[in-house]
């Protein structure tokens, strides 16, 4: 295999085609060599340095720079592996730069995960007459995200979890490694949400999903404030006060619902206060962003637990990009998390949150399985 | 993560308080009220009180007839006589809380033999009315835990209403498919979605937890929808979804993957994302489309959360309440689906017919606690309950908060525990009902007109039966209208008060009857044939002793379904044609009844004859039908052979009067005196080998499910040996036949009822209409003789379903 993969033409990516982003992972070999170089068609020289010279590409396109891992070591090959994301919307766009770079002729196979690996597998052939090689999105999942916890890397440790999840004056991120994490429970939440139960590298199942997800924050935000991007309404929400919509227990019994261990604080109807007109017209909409966020992660961890219960488990891994800067989410599940199972429950995260299928399709590339 | 809390009452509208209120009709026998409790909601307030009763019952007494029967005797066997009895009855009225005053005022006008000083309020706006109840009543409130109140009030509907659970199926010929009634009701989950959601596991009478929630409920519909669509009330916005096309907002598997994700069998319809697609600045979406998707998003969510509790505590029975389902098609259809998505069919989403009711139950259980209202039973008094409303999503919200302005519910104490017939092979499966017509239209159509033509005739009659009382006419006229509205109701909405049977149409009509003080309209009448019959016994046993064996047995059968063919009751014999026949009764008509000849429709009197042949029968419960012929030319003569083969004879009639039926009262008189005449039966009665009992029941049909447990029967003759409980009758004395005689107890309920014993089923189908779906002829016969499955002589009688 490893033979195999060391010949391997370039350029290597893997791709993730989701709801609403599209997330491309590239390897950039740091050691190509002279002959190799002169070998080298012009194209894939364009695309390479397109890529690594640029952090922003059309209007849409993003280079998570800081999330670049350098120095990789993948299939004997040294370089740097890039982490690029657009929406899915401009994805004719990008299909037109492919055309108009001619990345058919490099006779590369592209693989894609992501439902839009099924979806647009016909436009990518009649637009830019490439043939992708479908992956299915869990195996790729999976595969992305045990590869990217083990790769020696400079960089800051891939996983995490956050130290005091209930004192929000001493809650800090702790670096920490997914050894011996089975069985984990893997919650990706992009704009919906798959539930997985890992039992070993090749042996998972999905238990559950839920329609509750990024997709609808940012959803239900927009027709609720006006915006139009997922920074905007983080940035919202980071300014809103969700108390102002919430229905808390302490709303309702003054206090404690003691009979149920229900704190005060704890909500009891989401958006419950807006059944009042007056109430409507009193909230921002910051308010409104925040308590969106706030209804919209709650019922994630709320579920996230439900399942784990079910299935045994304790460890659970968050990842998916509605937690991409949004320390806020992470907060409140590592809580979440930590209060209802009276800690029992331990919420982990990763840095590359979103990328995971995308290298899992990358992986498939150099290492099929 | 959440709780359960009421909506904020000042989000309901106001409605327009001018209403005139008919309240002697919405607050009946309010002078008699004795305690009283309130739930106050959201929007609506639930008052529960618990009344005495006084209503006409008929009785039957004894003459003297210490003389012996051939000489002097009186003109009729016994005397009839109304009296008064007091019963109890518990009264459930749902309104809006626009109300609440108008309806203080008009309780504390009427309100005069009240003792009590206290009243139980629960819910959330119980706080907020304290102080208007408080000074209007002068009755000190005394608050009770919400959640507390409605298990309480969940665990007595369940108990006692039979057919309160049901299963909601948008796209069924009948959208409601009534559970039958369960006696072993835990554990179960109930969730409640009020503005949060409260997930409840019962496991007793006492003991039950709140093992979770959400705070995505009814109050972030209601919330975010006005927020989302600018429409202020939860109906409008029910309304609005109802109509609305979620594809537009929600991102769905196939807008991802272009179709379905087959790898995990999720299919292009599925929702990936709610309000996915509305992630944009630059569309607009439409209030309809909006609403709908967030319906689908917090419907789905509880059904998700509501699986996966219940598969963490393995409990498969899950029940919904709270505001947000509340008798709504759209959401009960959401979460209906949800629930089955969810637990892929495993488990079905239930829901209950007075789910509105369960908080004003509990706080008045809470309140009644020392009456200990749960040692007895109780049952829905159809006269004087609403039934589930129309709930068509078409009809207009506002005319919708009209017609539900006020719901009410009564219930009235039987007089014993009613518990299962202990031979019912399985109970928990038994049906008494041999068509639910609420699933089959034609039968539902014929019935409902049957029992319309056949109104004039019982308003006839009822006033016959009170010839001394005047104003019977007026009585009369209103029970017609009552009756009819009834039906009229039933017609339009067959699910209003559970399954609909021939069973229930009967009962309703029995308690509108009572509703109007005619207790016993048949009781003339069957006076009459009773006294006629009787002259005839003595000539009808002897030419059956003079009958060799055989022949002896077959014209017993024949004469039990001869006598079961006079019948008032039935269509057939009371229309014109037949009348002479009914009308001068006559020993030697009795031979001329137009039986139809062997093999009858259905036939299994070779293999009983068969069985007759081998030993006798330990002891026979037979449930008898009608009086006059029926029972002493019919059934008492074969009663009569199977005492002289050595079998015991327990007889189980009617406690209470319905139609021609004979009732216990009117059996032990009748039993007494043909003991008089007859040594065998007078042996049987003194041996203690011949019982009488009662069934429980005041009803033409037979549930044996509720046959009476405690069995006051006080015999004429032997009073204290016959004074036993009639379950323990049947197993202590080992009874290993039972008898079912007539349509209503036979055909209409019981023909398919599974005994652990050998069991004999014989009717005369003396409806046209049901001969001509069985596929026989009017007055076809059904002799239906079965042996249990592993026991000798296979069941040998089997005609297809009605």
């Amino acid at each position: 295999m490893k033979q195999l993969c060391h010949h391997l033409a370039f350029p290597w990516f893997g791709m993730d085609i989701g709801g609403t982003l599209v997330k491309l992972v590239y390897f950039e070999p740091k050691d190509i060599t002279a002959e190799e170089e002169q070998e080298e068609v012009e194209n894939l020289k364009s695309i390479r340095r397109y890529l690594t010279s640029n952090t922003a590409y059309g209007k849409t396109g993003i280079r998570d720079v800081h999330l670049e891992l350098q120095d990789l070591t993948l299939c004997g090959r040294k370089g740097n592996l890039h982490f690029i994301r657009f929406p899915t919307h401009d994805l004719p766009a990008f299909l037109q730069m492919g055309r108009d770079k001619h990345f058919s002729s490099l006779h590369t196979t592209l693989c894609a995960t992501g439902g839009g690996a099924y979806k647009f597998e016909s436009d990518f052939r009649m637009m830019a007459d490439l043939e992708l090689h479908k992956l299915d999105e869990l195996d790729c999942l999976i595969r992305g995200v045990l590869y990217l916890d083990s790769v020696m890397s400079s960089g800051p440790s891939e996983c995490y979890y956050f130290e005091n999840p209930a004192d929000p004056d001493h809650c800090v991120q702790k670096p920490c490694t997914l050894e011996n994490p089975y069985p984990l429970l893997l919650v990706n939440i992009g704009s919906g949400v798959s539930i997985l139960a890992v039992y070993s590298e090749d042996n998972y199942k999905r238990v559950t999903g839920t329609s509750l997800g990024g997709g609808t924050f940012l959803g239900l935000c927009c027709l609720l404030t006006g915006c139009s991007t997922f920074e905007e309404a983080l940035e919202m929400a980071s300014q809103g006060e969700s108390t102002r919509v919430d229905k808390l227990v302490r709303d309702i019994y003054g206090g404690d619902y003691e009979r149920f261990g229900l704190p005060g604080w704890a909500v009891a109807s989401s958006f419950g206060n807006m059944m009042s007109k007056e109430k409507r017209e009193s909230v921002s909409k910051e308010d409104l962003a925040r308590a969106t966020l706030v209804t919209i992660t709650n019922n994630i961890g709320s579920i996230t637990r439900m399942c784990a219960l079910n299935e045994n488990i304790e460890t659970v891994l968050f990842v998916g990009n509605f937690l991409r800067v949004n320390t806020l989410s992470m907060k409140l599940l590592a809580y979440a998390m930590d209060y209802w199972s009276k800690g029992q429950l331990k919420a982990l995260f990763l840095r590359h949150e979103g990328y995971f299928g995308a290298v899992g399709a990358l992986l498939e590339l150099l290492h099929p399985s | 993560m959440a709780e359960c809390g009421r909506v904020d009452s000042n989000t309901s509208h106001t409605m327009d308080k001018s209403i005139t209120l008919p309240p002697d009709e919405i607050f009946r026998n309010l002078e008699n009220a004795k305690r009283f409790a309130i739930d106050i909601g959201g929007s609506l307030t639930k008052l529960a009180y618990y009344s005495t009763v006084q209503h006409k019952v008929a009785k039957v007494r004894s003459f003297d007839h210490t003389a012996k029967y051939s000489d002097i005797s009186p003109p009729y066997l016994y005397e009839i006589s109304m009296q008064e009895e007091v019963t109890a009855r518990l009264h459930f009225i749902k309104f809006e809380n626009a109300y609440i005053e108008t309806c203080l005022d008009f309780i504390k006008d009427h309100l005069v033999n009240t003792e009590t000083k206290v009243i139980k309020a629960t819910g959330g706006g119980a706080h907020k009315f304290k102080e208007l109840i408080e000074r209007k009543l002068g009755l000190k409130v005394d608050k009770e835990d919400e959640m507390t109140c409605l298990i309480k009030g969940c665990n007595f509907v369940l108990r006692n209403i039979p057919h309160e659970a049901f299963v909601y199926a948008k796209h069924a010929d009948s959208e409601f498919r009534f559970q039958t009634t369960n006696p072993d009701i835990f554990p179960y989950l109930l969730v409640n979605i009020g503005s949060g959601v409260s997930i409840v596991k019962v496991e007793s009478e006492d003991k039950f937890e709140r093992i979770g929630g959400s705070s995505i409920g009814g109050g972030t519909f209601w919330g975010l929808g006005a927020l989302l669509t600018k429409t202020k009330r939860f109906d409008e916005l029910l309304q609005l979804a109802s109509k609305g096309q979620h594809a537009s907002v929600d991102m769905l598997v196939k807008d991802i993957y272009g179709g379905s994700y087959g790898y995990l069998g999720l299919t292009g319809d599925l929702i990936a994302s709610s309000f996915g697609k509305s992630a944009t600045a630059d569309k607009e979406f439409s209030k309809e489309d909006m609403a709908k998707s967030l319906l689908h998003m917090i419907s789905n969510d509880i059904g998700q959360l509501a699986c996966l509790y219940a598969k963490l505590h393995n409990l498969s029975r899950v029940y919904f309440g709270g505001f947000f389902i509340r008798g709504h098609p759209v959401t009960m259809h959401t979460i209906t689906y949800s629930i089955n998505f969810f637990t892929k069919g495993e488990v079905q989403a239930l829901f209950l017919r007075h789910e509105g009711y369960l908080g004003a139950i509990g706080a008045f259980l809470k309140g009644a606690e020392e009456d200990n209202p749960n040692q007895y039973s109780w049952g829905e008094n159809y006269a004087g309950s609403s039934g589930l409303m129309s709930v068509s999503p078409d009809m207009n919200p506002m005319q919708r908060a009209r017609s539900g302005t006020f719901d009410m519910l009564e219930m009235d104490r039987l007089e014993r525990q009613l518990v299962n017939l202990p031979l019912l092979q399985d109970p928990s499966s038994y049906i008494p009902d041999t068509v639910d017509l609420t699933e089959d239209a034609p039968a539902r159509e014929y019935w409902l007109y049957c029992f319309e033509e056949a109104l004039d005739g019982v308003v006839k009659r009822a006033v016959a039966s009170q010839p001394d009382m005047p104003e019977a006419a007026l009585r009369a006229e209103k029970f017609r209208q009552k009756y009819r509205h009834k039906l009229q109701t039933l017609r339009q909405q067959p699910f209003a008060y559970g399954s609909l049977t021939v069973r229930s149409l009967l009962d309703t009509r029995e308690h509108c009857l009572n509703e109007f003080n005619f207790p016993d309209p048949y009781s003339k009448i069957k006076q009459r044939e009773n006294d006629i019959a009787l002259k005839y016994y003595q000539k009808a046993v002897k030419s059956l002793d003079e009958l060799s064996w055989e022949e002896k047995q077959f014209a017993l059968v024949r004469g039990v379904l001869a006598g079961n063919v006079f019948d008032w009751g039935a269509k057939a014999v009371s229309e014109p044609a037949f009348m002479p026949l009914g009308g001068q009764t006559d020993f030697c008509i009795f031979f001329f009844i137009p039986l139809s000849e062997r093999p009858w429709l259905v036939d299994s009197y070779d293999q009983w004859l068969e069985r007759l042949k081998g030993p006798p029968h330990k002891c026979a419960l037979f449930f008898v039908d009608n009086s006059g012929v029926d029972i002493i030319l019919g059934v008492m003569p074969f009663v009569r052979e199977l005492l002289s083969r050595g079998t015991e004879v327990v007889l189980a009639s009617n406690s209470g009067p319905a139609l021609n039926d004979v009732t216990n009262g009117e059996l032990q008189i009748l039993t007494e005196r043909i003991a008089a005449m007859d040594p065998v039966i007078e042996a049987g009665l003194r041996e203690d080998r011949l019982l009488l009992v009662q069934s429980g029941s005041s009803s033409p049909c037979l549930d044996l499910r509720l046959v009476v447990l405690v069995c006051d029967s006080t015999s004429l003759l032997f009073p204290s040996r016959l004074d036993k409980v009639l379950a323990m009758v049947v197993r202590e004395r080992q009874t290993d036949l039972v008898i079912i005689e007539g349509m209503g107890r036979a055909i209409h309920t019981n023909y398919y009822a599974m005994l652990s014993c050998e069991s004999l089923k014989m009717a005369v189908i003396k409806n046209s209409w049901l001969a001509d779906r069985l596929g026989g002829k009017l007055f076809s016969v059904v002799f239906k003789y079965e042996v249990p499955v592993g026991k000798p002589n296979k069941d040998c009688g089997a005609f297809s379903p009605c």
